[in-house]
């Protein structure tokens, strides 16, 4: 095969999707000269399933991205057609943003930012295959026979590895949306040695919005304030669109019952795994057959469009079934199916084959990020794509690698689960992955890693220096509250009634009330005489950091024994077959994961105490003898 | 290296002249400070023993007179801080010292982790290494299996039965989270999580103290008998000490004056402490003062109260009444062969539920009421030891204590109105200390719950 020199960059990043632009964004504001490599320019970071962004976990992780510098924030802030803040009637470090996006508005939102990026090239074009030298990634060569050279390439190429579309008994090999599949890479990645497995996801009808009869659904509205994702958004969208909400029916469930063998899900064929966090509607109603109901969101693709998702409604079941499936819900009777909903099954590289940086364990060089990992959601794949695009990055520049342990972000519980103990099925964050949920919040997200972000050349001064001033502010309102005494009197008892607290009988720190569960930071404001101007953000912070500091305590206590583990590196040329004793089992895993901790090592499945013991003691034993030397 | 303290009793189990509760690590001094009272460990120097007693913080009760060595790092078995406490023979009270010292800080140790240590710190020489990994190895899954076997089979399902109801509040506390708009589950309530945890603290609370019945059975009922002078307190310790003679022990401590009685009664060990200030006929309450005495009292598992028939209730009897309130007791009515001059319904009135003897101890009456009393009063009447759900390892004992009081730091928080999903953390690892008595502590577990109870997604 001839091609032709196509050029050399630092970092090529395959694909233009939600993985795709953070990788790119990251690796090219970090000052490496980056291509990013779609194959359809007008696609870029499209919505191929439901149209919104964030809900718990997820939206924390796009507060993440944020404050490593990422753009999915702004983005959606720029371009959502509704905004709620998510579990308000919980603790804090459950609640979470979810915005209701413009598909067409956010695609062209992000295409402007990369192609105003100056470190990097947008280019349109099919990879086929890596080009590799003693087993280094050193470039792609393109369908249009270019090749292109680089230090580290990233592969974010979605569902579209030899995707194939599924609906009833019809199937035939596409990306989402009728897209063209990438059938050559993954082959090539098969053909270099790579584990990959099939994973199946699906997608909803859409329906037309002037057929949907609203009167017969709930309004859905966004909030009344609705806040922001990015730390550097200022400004809200106030118009905002409601979403509906309506309910199948035993009529609906008889039609699917009916036609269950025409699923080709149900059908007998052997299929990729699908989520269960994301089942199909035929799926809802094998498995929960008793329950008489599930809830159907109706939620508008966007402003300048009729399109409308029947989130619920997830399908794989023929078109005609769609059909008659449509009519039996309230509201919909009349309802227009535009697209029809559809199953895609797809390649997924086995995770547990990368590092920690993403960067395959086979290949240096070569990273991988976002669905192609074996995640679903937007979320999840920008997560993984700025961490890939940093540590990629940070290769060529010869900088450190970044990783994020469990007890910083949301993002490093995913990739350490994926990474370490690998998926059976499309991996989605859920809170309860999460051992220290409590540190992972919403609110302090910019705490968490805007220093990162700000170290790598990420974030800018100047939100640097608001974020450090943010930071001493809320420090020195702690400190101010602690010191100041509240005694009772009649105005902090009608604050204290006012909140329905019992009156006050005894003086106390004003910081003391302030644990109170029915003591907001305002009725403490309300008692003291004078109060420093602080915004509601710096006021939630204070109020948050006191009023649950002892939970706080107790989770940086774990934090600290989990961290203990994970500053004990298992040195990289270990020989596992050397270590007598280790259990057969675990050597075969820990030979497989190759982890980078002891800590690491402790979370493989089947990698016992017993185990984690002898590696530390085979670990130290190598210390010892170089100490001896 | 390793940054946490280990302790085990490093003596073996059995009867001994001394037995030896040994720490090490970095906090190993400390801790042992906050629980000696004698000379301050901290600043003595290293390589030496010192005299002084065990106390349990919390409650200030005294567990054993010791002698501590401290062996400060880096001369030592393990190059680490150690402190060897020694305590009386027998496994009573070295096993309260472990208790306490587990309770102030230390982690029990793992099968081979004090060799382990020794080795990790280059102690032991290199070529052993492929020993401690096999003695390991051997030791860590023998044990797992034999503590594994040992469990009654009716405990790990008990435990395992409540794990279930956590993990169950605790999936649907998750898939109000993950799912806010979900609204086929119920909203868990504050109420709901009340009920659930206090189901599981009683549960919890119940086999806790069901394992004080086996420690009981094993170790003695420790007994005080109090009462004022001369109402017939030695009499009852001898008729007790009479009954069955072939089973009294006197083990004076060389260094102590408290003297130690072992009486079997109906099948319950009784462990008559504190006989010396008894034998004297001195009146604790008078002696230290109702607050300090009501902390001494604590200590016993049961106290015989006895009151003079034949003499009127006096202060000082209503004293001894408000010092062991809420303590297990049976009151004793001696010196019914004399006349009456006690007010009986003032003292069914003081006594309220606790069983009240009448006695002679003289013409040797009553004796067969008391003694079935004392039975009933810790084993209900039911005492048969073939069908209990005993929980007598120390690590599951330490893992209940830690689990009931996760729990309460749960059940804190309900009151005070936490958010749910703040309690939530506290029941999760109730869940997960309950996990480490039966061995499992698979995480994806909650998750497999999740998506089984519930029908979720988009």
């Amino acid at each position: 095969m001839t091609t032709y020199n196509a050029g050399h960059y630092d970092v090529i990043v395959v694909g233009a999707g939600h993985a795709g632009v953070e990788a790119g964004i990251a690796a090219a504001r970090m000052g490496a000269k980056t291509l990013m490599l779609t194959l359809n320019l007008d696609m870029i970071a499209f919505m191929p399933c439901n149209p919104s962004i964030g809900g718990p976990a997820k939206g924390i992780v796009v507060r993440e991205v944020d404050a490593l510098g990422g753009v999915m924030g702004k983005v959606i802030d720029k371009t959502y057609i509704q905004m709620r803040m998510l579990n308000t009637g919980k603790g804090p470090a459950v609640q979470a943003l979810r915005a209701q996006a413009d598909k067409t508005l956010y695609m062209k939102e992000m295409k402007s930012i990369l192609e105003n990026e100056g470190n990097l090239t947008l280019r349109q074009g099919m990879v086929d295959s890596l080009i590799i030298e003693d087993g280094i990634c050193k470039g792609v060569v393109t369908e249009t026979k270019a090749s292109y050279f680089a230090d580290a390439v990233i592969i974010t190429t979605g569902t579209f590895m030899r995707g194939k579309v599924l609906m009833g008994n019809v199937e035939y090999e596409s990306g989402p949306n009728n897209q063209r599949p990438s059938l050559k890479l993954s082959k090539n990645l098969e053909e270099l040695g790579f584990e990959l497995t099939r994973f199946k996801t699906g997608t909803p009808p859409r329906v037309i919005s002037h057929s949907i009869d609203y009167s017969k659904t709930e309004i859905q509205p966004g909030d009344e304030n609705p806040k922001s994702f990015s730390y550097e958004t200022t400004e809200q969208i106030v118009d905002q669109l409601p979403c509906w909400l309506t309910y199948t029916n035993e009529f609906t469930h008889k039609v699917i019952n009916d036609n269950l063998s025409l699923s080709s899900m149900y059908s007998g064929v052997k299929r990729g795994t699908g989520a269960r966090y994301c089942p199909s509607i035929e799926d809802k109603i094998v498995r929960f057959s008793d329950k008489p109901r599930h809830q159907i969101f109706l939620e508008p693709e966007g402003r300048d469009t009729e399109e409308v998702y029947v989130q619920g409604l997830s399908t794989s079941l023929p078109e005609f079934v769609q059909n008659e499936i449509i009519k039996t819900i309230p509201g919909l009777e009349n309802a227009q199916i535009m697209r029809p909903g559809y199953a895609i099954e797809y390649d997924v590289v086995v995770p547990s084959q990368l590092w920690p940086t993403l960067e395959t364990k086979k290949i240096p060089g070569l990273f991988t990020a976002g669905q192609l990992n074996g995640t679903s959601g937007y979320e999840e794949a920008a997560g993984q794509g700025i961490m890939a695009g940093i540590n990629a990055a940070a290769k060529v520049l010869g900088k450190e690698p970044v990783i994020l342990d469990r007890s910083q972000a949301y993002i490093g519980v995913l990739i350490d689960d994926l990474v370490t103990k690998g998926t059976n099925e499309p991996y989605r964050l859920l809170t309860s992955r999460a051992e220290y949920r409590l540190l992972l919040r919403h609110d302090n997200a910019d705490l968490r890693l805007t220093e990162i972000g700000h170290e790598l050349g990420l974030i800018k001064e100047e939100r640097y220096n608001s974020f450090l001033e943010k930071k001493q502010l809320v420090e020195e309102e702690k400190q101010r509250l602690s010191k100041i005494m509240i005694k009772p009197n009649e105005l902090v008892n009608k604050v204290m009634e006012e909140a329905n607290a019992a009156p006050l009988k005894e003086a106390a720190k004003a910081y003391d009330l302030l644990k109170r569960p029915e003591l907001s930071y305002d009725s403490i404001e309300k008692m003291i005489e004078t109060n420093p101007e602080l915004t509601d953000e710096q006021k939630e912070q204070v109020a948050i950091q006191v009023k649950y500091e002892g939970y706080i305590k107790k989770a940086n206590e774990q934090v600290a024994r989990m961290l203990k583990m994970e500053d004990k590196k298992v040195p990289e040329n270990i020989d596992y077959d050397a270590i007598s004793g280790l259990a057969t089992e675990a050597r075969e895993k820990l030979k497989k994961i190759h982890p980078l901790s002891l800590g690491q090592a402790s979370r493989i499945s089947g990698v016992n105490p017993a185990d984690i013991s002898i590696l530390l003691i085979y670990i130290e034993q190598g210390q010892i003898a170089r100490v001896a030397n | 290296m390793e940054t946490d303290t280990i302790t085990a009793i490093s003596t073996p189990i059995g009867e001994g002249a001394i037995a030896i509760v040994r720490l090490s690590g970095p906090e190993a001094v400390s801790i042992t400070s906050k629980i000696f009272n004698g000379k301050n460990l901290q600043e003595v120097d290293t390589h030496t023993i010192n005299y002084g007693k065990i106390i349990n913080p919390e409650t200030n009760e005294i567990a054993d007179e010791v002698m501590v060595s401290v062996m400060r790092a880096p001369k030592t078995f393990t190059r680490e801080d150690i402190i060897e406490i020694n305590c009386h023979g027998g496994m009573t009270a070295v096993k309260r010292v472990l208790e306490i010292v587990l309770s102030n800080g230390a982690r029990l140790a793992e099968p081979g982790e004090f060799t382990k240590r020794a080795f990790l710190h280059g102690r032991i020489d290199l070529s052993q290494a492929e020993a401690v990994m096999d003695l390991i190895r051997a030791k860590t899954d023998k044990a797992m299996n034999v503590a594994l076997k040992q469990m009654d089979g009716r405990l790990s399902g008990l435990i395992q039965k409540l794990r279930q109801d956590l993990l169950e509040t605790v999936a649907q506390v998750e898939v109000n989270i993950d799912y806010p708009e979900y609204d086929d589950v119920e909203e868990m309530s504050h109420e709901m999580m009340r009920t659930k945890t206090k189901e599981v603290h009683a549960a919890i609370e119940k086999l806790l103290s069901v394992a004080k019945q086996g420690k009981i059975l094993r170790e003695g009922l420790a007994t005080a008998i109090i009462g004022r002078p001369n109402v017939g307190k030695s009499s009852l310790m001898n008729t007790l000490v009479q009954e069955d003679k072939a089973i009294v022990t006197n083990v004076p401590g060389t260094t102590r004056d408290v003297i130690e009685e072992y009486v079997n009664v109906r099948g319950v060990p009784l462990k008559l402490v504190d006989t010396a200030g008894i034998r004297e006929t001195e009146d604790i309450v008078e002696k230290i003062g109702v607050e300090r005495s009501r902390q001494v009292l604590k200590e016993s598992d049961l106290i015989l109260f006895v009151l003079n028939y034949n003499d009127v209730l006096v202060e000082e009897d209503e004293k001894l009444f408000s010092a062991i309130e809420g303590l297990d007791y049976i009151v004793i009515i001696n010196k019914t062969d004399l006349a009456q001059k006690l007010d009986l319904d003032r003292v069914k009135q003081l006594a309220g539920t606790r069983p009240i003897v009448s006695t002679s101890l003289i013409e040797e009456e009553g004796v067969d009421v008391l003694e079935s009393a004392i039975a009933d009063t810790f084993f209900e009447g039911e005492l048969d030891t073939g069908d209990m759900t005993y929980v007598s390892n120390v690590r599951h004992i330490n893992l209940l204590k830690q689990a009931s009081n996760a729990l309460e730091d749960a059940m804190e928080g309900i009151e005070i109105g936490m958010p749910i999903d703040i309690l939530q953390i506290d029941v999760t690892r109730t869940w997960e200390l309950l996990g480490e008595i039966v061995g499992d502590t698979a995480s994806d577990s909650l998750i497999d719950q999740l998506f089984s109870q519930f029908c979720l997604g988009k």
